[in-house]
């Protein structure tokens, strides 16, 4: 049948920011779409507003708008682009939602641009829960008893009917958000008056609980022919009850019978064709009840998923990229399999491995949230692991984490039988981290039936956890370590570090011994067919087998260290950087090796590189790695620039083995990242830092704080994302944080920051080869100082600093870069306050903003830096075209484009035990999943379109309430009294109140909660009830912060924007005043990179008008 | 206490190929030697159906899957009276089954049927060899045997009969023949001839109305012909194991049974018999088909299926087009033949359509067990054509 002609351009919608539960799995997807439609000679139009995927590249479409996803902007550029189609199952719920609007709102009919992949009904069928169940039914399948309910006593009457427990699910959310077990009336009450207004359809369905029972997933591909395979089965580890995304899971399912697997496959193929998805992917989720094998369907997503995106990684099977072929007219017998090339995309793949999913979660920055796993997910992140079994796969998952306690350990002396019915007590409760408590339970001597009995988990897996304790023991206790012994220990997962550990003896020495009896792993292929055939595409992953896969080769390689699961401080940003790195030296000639263990990333993808290697990024996975592509011919280096601080913190230890790092050398890193010697680097240059000093206690801190005077910003040294960053004004504050944090030790001291009030933050990211320096961008902080920078809201180009002010920033920078030594990119942040230049620090690897500066000035950032770091001179890029011939980012001409990033918050995820959510305050240490970027003329819209991409957008008329600080009060009045005047009604508590009538500015008066009389509605009654479009809310010390919490937390969960800064008040009312002005227009990055032409530019350019 | 049983040493075992390459385990199974053609096996479940397949009759299953076992033996999925593989292969056995409808461990089943196996080898690489090289004798040899040298027992496996020319309907088939009474309303009856037939291709005939007289593979045409009030309504030849080039008798029955236009359906070994009663010859395929994931295409509908296949021969017939039975010297016999059914894979033919003739068969299993539902629609075609048979419809 072959290609559709009618359709000669497609609208791809994609996920936008990276939030928990939507990550950058829809990257990938995307990705592989918008490729594989141009390959098909098909006009791609792109919206995605996040600038850090890589899909949202200007080479990966015709025309790439970054602007926010809303029915408005999207039905804008439909208008302008005319296309012929639009593909909005790749991009998530967004993408989903959005078109849902968009065809409500009669705007696909009137430009005639159907969806293709799956139709409006399509979509409602799988969507909607009332409506899935009768698709159900008439499959012969069953679904959980439910009630659809609107309102509380609907709910109430309905759990009476069902009995408690009972799952709240509210419709039309992605990830499960809001959804969750009342085990009694006020459960229901909290949980489903919440599901209530998470609903865009104040809808809630009610049902019965399900418990306990094994969960699984298949993946399911349907072409318009009415073919239908099964990609994969996934089975999850954490029985029903924890949010599949929350779950470990593993494919393939591995305690079903044929039988028992077939019927699910009947139902999952059954289900696609009744809710009539036309083409591509869909994923349905089962549960089987342990005892009798009775199923249940739970519900179906029609759309690519991140069990996908999983899916994709486990069996090599790229389902976006076939989903995308799918969706223009191909059947599944027509695309051939891309990693034999020989045998088609219309079979199943099989595994002759085992693979294992790991979530990674953040409730350290949450201290607040409720820790326990429930049915809404609440995972930041996953690493997958692939072993020839699943002892192995598990425990290289566990140790893809890295942290340090996720991994199985064997500490002291065996638990005590008492110790380890209280691990079980413990582990009832999922919670981040219950399989090594389970570990513990049955290391202390518990059976697999009592363990079974107490965590649902299948039997099947707990008896492989005991095999992985009994061999433990083993190890433990031999005389020595024999290469049958530690082949043994290899072939079920243990590292060398925990051989070590078993061992009493430094990793060092049990790899040493190890390597000296010549047990090394080989590298085994994903091949989709358990070696039935050939396979064309080396996907690599170890195992402690005898024939390793690995072909010789003869271009030199250079081996990328990706970043690792996904965190908040480390995210998409990094395999933006590891991606482009593998292109522009692909494109350079040398072979790329990646090293990664993401399933969600573009890096992870087996096209993306030369070859890739899925593992742990520990240094004894990452030396074996080295290890095999050395064998197989020249190593030309190896980065670890630009995975973020996860490779960063291996390239001492590599260097030390004999691993050629390329780009800027571990002594060099060093001296950014050791106080002293950056300090003195500092010194040399002769830039000023904000005081300082160095703890190793409590009573030191206070001795350094009371020197350099209050406020203070006190961290651990090694950390990226803020981690336990906090501002502190006093000494109690203090002492209570260095001992609370009991961080402070001879190795990892706290450091002592004074912290500067009121200063501007500065953002630089550069390029040094040596002798010359390219300046990426200057980013200028919309929020003061102190809030992390990866949370607060930047601007590129800057927008009130000037000339001189940009000339002593680049100045810094290259003094910066020559005395430390960088080779490749340097983030630097600065401080600007009472015109001192302050150097706040300098990290000599790729940055967070990367991304965002190659968007925002059209310069491909990370791929000259992987260019510099193999050696070619920035002058050599300039000539060969790679960067502009004449200027830099730090050049902006004075008509660029204004592109704010703005940070978007996971705080509506969190909820305390008590029910509320986290609060929503912003500090120094970074808590935001992701970002957007707006991008247009002036500096209003662009930063009012980041608003609305984040999911806030700023209102047009209404009411908004002001209540900030009394060392804001002053800044507040000028932008409050510009609101008044656009036509908004100011509300505020008492004091402020009284301020603004001072200046001139009429206000309602609201109560605080405290305040309130009996029969009043308080401030955060009338935010509940909608009557507050916009809050103002600056805290003002520890006090009178819990008291604006309520206030944060209301507006949060009414998705209201919340401002806390009186700088972000600012640019608000900027945004607001560009709003009004007019709908906004859209451009893609295309045409404002032509307008800006920065590879045009002439020395008398830059000479004339630069911003 | 972690149960020591984890980690009861295995004695040694070691599994040679007839070109001298070993690799070595530990025993699995019962203990001692075993000889028999090396095949694969890609399905990821399933193994119970497997190991009673009568199609590996004489052959070692190496299993792709790494974990076999985990969920038990249990007394509904058995497709034959007993174990038939020659020898198991598997990388990680189970420890201990986990399933409710499990009733005990594979290995007791393996033990107590004496077959011999071998676990913890790289079954990957070994995969890998046979699929290059293609199919070979093997040895698995365990307990005392492990202990000789290499080229000791590679002489041994050697020695070993080879698959082709092997004829082995008669070892696996029913001693006695036995009826499968229909379920619900008998609509027809067919007689089955078990040349190592799995069970659930009667209970799936069953299923359809269907009386199945399962006959032993040696039965005459009178006795095909002797089933039912008046004579069959349908002949079936079931799938099973060796070389199809040597069952001459089989084919003359069936020849018969193309004279007289009783309506024909056969399935893996019965197509190929299908195959070679029209003229078409049958060959040896370097490796085989052995697994559940397997894309066929029906070219009646021009739609895919995923499919269970157990095939280590496959018939030689023109891919395109129809074709006059090559048996049918004057063109009157049994008329045209075409490919119904090709394996997107390699294009290998995968069913037989004759266009002339109430008959049709397939190379692959859509009875499944194990493997997907998808050809079932199979069955129906062969009530489809009895029902037609009978009107006096014609094809």
């Amino acid at each position: 049948m072959g290609k559709r002609d009618d359709i000669k351009s497609v609208l791809v919608i994609g996920s936008g920011p990276i939030v928990i539960g939507q990550a950058c799995e829809f990257d990938y997807s995307g990705t592989q779409a918008c490729r594989v439609l141009r390959e098909e000679g098909i006009r791609v139009i792109l919206v995605n507003s996040n600038p850090a995927t890589i899909m949202t590249d200007p080479e990966f479409a015709d025309a790439t708008y970054v602007e926010p996803i809303t029915p408005e902007v999207v039905e804008a550029i439909i208008a302008r682009e005319r296309p012929d189609a639009v593909l909005a199952t790749l991009g998530g719920q967004t993408a989903l939602n959005c078109a849902i609007s968009l065809h409500e709102a009669g705007v696909l009919e009137k430009y005639g641009c159907p969806l293709i992949g799956a139709n409006v009904e399509a979509i409602q069928l799988g969507e909607d829960r009332e409506k899935f169940k009768g698709v159900v039914e008439r499959c012969g399948g069953e679904s959980a008893r439910s009630l659809i309910c609107h309102t509380m006593d609907e709910l109430l009457a309905g759990a009476e009917d069902l009995g408690y427990p009972v799952v709240v699910r509210p419709s039309f959310t992605m990830g499960g958000l809001g959804s969750g077990f009342a085990y009694d009336e006020a459960d229901l009450r909290r949980i489903g008056g919440a599901g209530l207004q998470y609903s865009p359809v104040t809808e809630v369905l009610l049902e019965e609980s399900i418990l306990g029972w094994k969960e699984y997933e298949l993946e399911v591909m349907r072409d318009h022919a009415d073919n239908v395979v099964v990609v994969c089965s996934i089975e999850n580890l954490d029985p029903m009850g924890v949010h599949t995304g929350d779950s470990i899971t593993v494919a393939p399912a591995l305690t079903l019978t044929d039988r028992e697997y077939q019927r699910l496959r009947d139902l999952g193929i059954a289900i696609i064709r009744e809710v009539g998805v036309d083409t591509g992917g869909c994923n349905i989720q089962f549960a089987v009840n342990p005892a009798d094998g009775r199923i249940i369907v739970i519900e179906m997503n029609p759309r690519v998923s991140r069990s996908s995106a999983l899916a994709s990684k486990a069996t090599g099977f790229p389902i976006a990229k076939i989903a995308a072929k799918m969706a223009i007219g191909y059947t599944l017998d027509e695309v051939p399999n891309d990693i034999t090339r020989e045998t088609p995309a219309s079979f199943e793949p099989s595994l002759d491995y085992v693979v294992v999913k790991v979530p990674r979660f953040a409730f350290e920055k949450f201290p607040a949230a409720d820790p326990t796993l429930t049915t809404t997910m609440k995972s930041v992140g996953e690493a997958m692991a692939i072993g020839r079994n699943f002892t192995e796969a598990l425990q290289k998952a566990l140790r893809s984490m890295e942290r340090r306690d996720s991994t199985f350990h064997w500490d002291g002396p065996k638990p005590s039988v008492e110790q380890a019915r209280t691990y079980l007590h413990t582990a009832k409760t999922p919670t981040d981290g219950r399989i090594v408590t389970v570990q513990q339970a049955l290391r202390g001597g518990l059976s697999v039936e009592e363990v079974h009995e107490a965590t649902g988990i299948d039997p099947w897996f707990l008896d492989q956890m005991e095999l992985i304790n009994a061999i433990a023991d083993q190890v433990a206790a031999a005389t020595e370590l024999t290469p049958q012994l530690l082949r043994l220990a290899k072939r079920h997962g243990f590292s060398d570090t925990q051989v070590a550990s078993l061992r009493g003896m430094p990793e060092a020495v049990v790899r040493g011994v190890r390597h000296a009896l010549g047990v090394r792993p080989v590298y085994k292929t994903v091949d989709t067919c358990a070696a039935e055939f050939a396979a064309r595409t080396p996907y690599h992953y170890s195992s402690y087998d005898e024939e390793t896969e690995v072909q010789p080769r003869d271009k030199p390689a250079v081996l990328i260290l990706g970043s690792g699961p996904n965190r908040i401080g480390q995210g998409v940003e990094f395999d933006y950087s590891c991606v482009h790195a593998s292109f522009a030296l692909r494109d350079a000639g040398y072979d790329t090796v990646m090293v990664n263990c993401n399933p969600e990333t573009v890096s992870t993808d087996y096209d993306t590189s030369s070859r890739l290697y899925f593992e742990p990024l520990t240094l004894e996975d990452v030396l074996e790695v080295v290890h095999a592509e050395q064998q197989a011919g020249p190593v030309a280096g190896v980065i670890v620039q630009l995975g973020g601080q996860t490779p960063l913190g291996l390239a001492k230890a590599l260097k030390e083995a004999g691993v050629p790092i390329v780009g800027t050398s571990p002594e060099a890193i060093d001296l950014a990242e050791d106080r002293g010697a950056f300090g003195r680097v500092l010194h040399e240059a002769k830039l000023p830092a904000p005081r300082h000093g160095t703890a190793y206690s409590a009573e030191e801190a206070v001795e350094v704080a009371q020197e350099i005077g209050y406020p203070v910003l006190v961290r651990p040294s090694y950390v990226l994302g803020g981690r336990g960053m906090e501002i502190v004004y006093d000494d109690e504050t203090l002492s209570g944080y260095v001992t609370r944090a009991t961080i402070a030790s001879p190795e990892h001291p706290v450091l002592v920051d004074r912290f500067l009030d009121d200063a501007i933050e500065i953002d630089v990211d550069a390029l040094y080869d040596g002798t010359e320096m390219y300046l990426g961008g200057i980013m200028e902080h919309i929020e003061e100082a102190g809030i992390h920078s990866g949370d607060s809201a930047c601007t590129l180009p800057p927008v009130t600093l000037g000339v001189a002010e940009l000339e002593r920033v680049r100045e810094a920078t290259l003094k910066l870069a020559e005395g430390i030594g960088v080779r490749g990119l340097m983030n630097v942040q600065f401080a600007l306050a009472q015109d001192v230049l302050y150097v706040l620090e300098a990290n000599p690897r790729a940055s967070r903003t990367v991304p965002f500066v190659a968007k925002a000035t059209g310069v491909p950032v990370a791929k000259a830096a992987a260019r510099v770091m193999l050696g070619a001179t920035i002058k050599e890029l300039r000539e060969e075209g790679l960067l502009p011939p004449y200027g830099d980012g730090g050049t902006m001409p004075s008509d660029a484009p204004v592109a704010v990033k703005e940070a978007v918050l996971p705080f509506k995820r969190f909820r305390t035990r008590e029910g509320q959510v986290v609060d929503s305050l912003l500090g120094p240490e970074m808590r935001s999943t992701g970002e957007v970027m707006g991008i247009d003329d002036d500096f209003g819209t662009a930063f009012a379109k980041g608003m609305l991409a984040a999911g806030s957008g700023l209102p047009r008329e209404g009411k908004v309430f002001v209540s900030v600080a009394n060392r804001d009060k002053r800044a507040m009045i000028f932008p409050v009294k510009r609101l008044a005047d656009l036509g908004f009604t100011i509300v505020a508590t008492t004091g402020t109140s009284e301020v603004l009538r001072r200046n001139g500015i009429a206000s309602e008066v609201v109560h605080k909660v405290s305040e309130r009389g009996l029969d009043e509605e308080s401030i955060v009654d009338l935010i509940l009830d909608g009557g507050i479009a916009m809050v103002v809310n600056t805290p003002s010390g520890p006090n009178a912060r819990a008291d604006g919490y309520a206030i944060r937390a209301a507006t949060t969960s009414m998705d209201r924007p919340i401002v806390t800064t009186v700088q972000e008040l600012a640019a608000a009312v900027q945004g607001i005043e560009a709003q009004m002005r007019g709908d906004f227009t859209v451009k893609p990055l295309q045409e404002h990179a032509r307008d800006l032409d920065l590879y045009g530019r002439t020395p008398a350019d830059l000479a004339g008008g630069v911003a | 206490m972690t149960s020591p049983a984890h980690l009861a040493p295995r004695g040694a075992a070691v599994l040679v190929l007839e070109d001298g390459r070993a690799f070595r385990g530990e025993a699995y199974g019962a203990t001692g030697r075993t000889v028999g053609e090396a095949v694969f096996s890609t399905g990821m479940t399933g193994y119970q159906e497997t190991l009673t397949d009568p199609s590996y009759r004489r052959q070692v299953v190496v299993m792709t899957a790494p974990h076999v076992g985990n969920t038990g033996v249990n007394d509904e999925d058995h497709e034959s009276r007993r174990i038939w593989v020659a020898g198991y292969v598997v990388r990680d056995p189970a420890l201990r089954p986990s399933n409710w409808r499990s009733q005990r461990s594979l290995e007791d089943d393996l033990r107590e049927q004496g077959v011999v196996g071998i676990s913890g080898i790289d079954t990957r690489a070994l995969t890998r060899h046979l699929r290059e090289r293609g199919a070979m004798r093997v040895g698995i040899f365990s307990g005392d045997d492990a202990e000789q040298p290499v080229s000791q027992l590679t002489s041994v496996v050697q020695e070993a009969p080879l698959m082709a020319g092997s004829a082995l309907a008669a070892e696996v088939t029913t001693p006695q023949a036995y009826v499968v009474p229909a379920v619900g309303e008998k609509r027809f009856t067919v007689a089955a001839l078990d040349l190592g037939i799995k069970a659930m291709t009667p209970t799936m005939l069953a299923q359809h109305g269907i009386e199945v007289h399962v006959l032993p593979a040696t039965s005459t045409f009178e006795q095909v012909r002797a089933v039912g009030d008046d004579g069959p309504d349908g002949v079936f030849f079931s799938n099973g194991p060796g070389d199809p080039a040597t069952a001459d008798a089989e084919v003359a029955v069936l020849r018969e049974v193309l004279d007289a236009r009783i309506p024909f359906f056969g399935i893996c070994f019965g197509n190929q018999l299908l195959g070679r009663a029209l003229g078409f010859g049958t060959y040896k395929l370097k490796y085989g088909h052995r697994g559940i994931n397997q894309p066929v295409m029906d070219r009646t509908t021009g739609k895919v299926e995923v499919t269970a296949h157990n095939h280590g021969f496959a018939v030689d017939a023109p891919l395109d087009g129809e074709v006059t039975a090559p048996a049918d010297a004057d063109g009157t016999a049994y008329g045209r033949v075409r490919v119904s059914h090709v394996c997107l894979n390699d294009d290998v033919v995968e069913g037989l359509e004759c266009l002339d003739l109430p008959a049709y068969s397939v190379q692959y299993h859509p009875e499944a067990a194990a493997g997907p539902h998808d050809a079932a629609y199979l069955f129906d075609r062969f009530v489809e054509l009895m029902s037609n048979n009978e009107k006096g419809l014609g094809l």
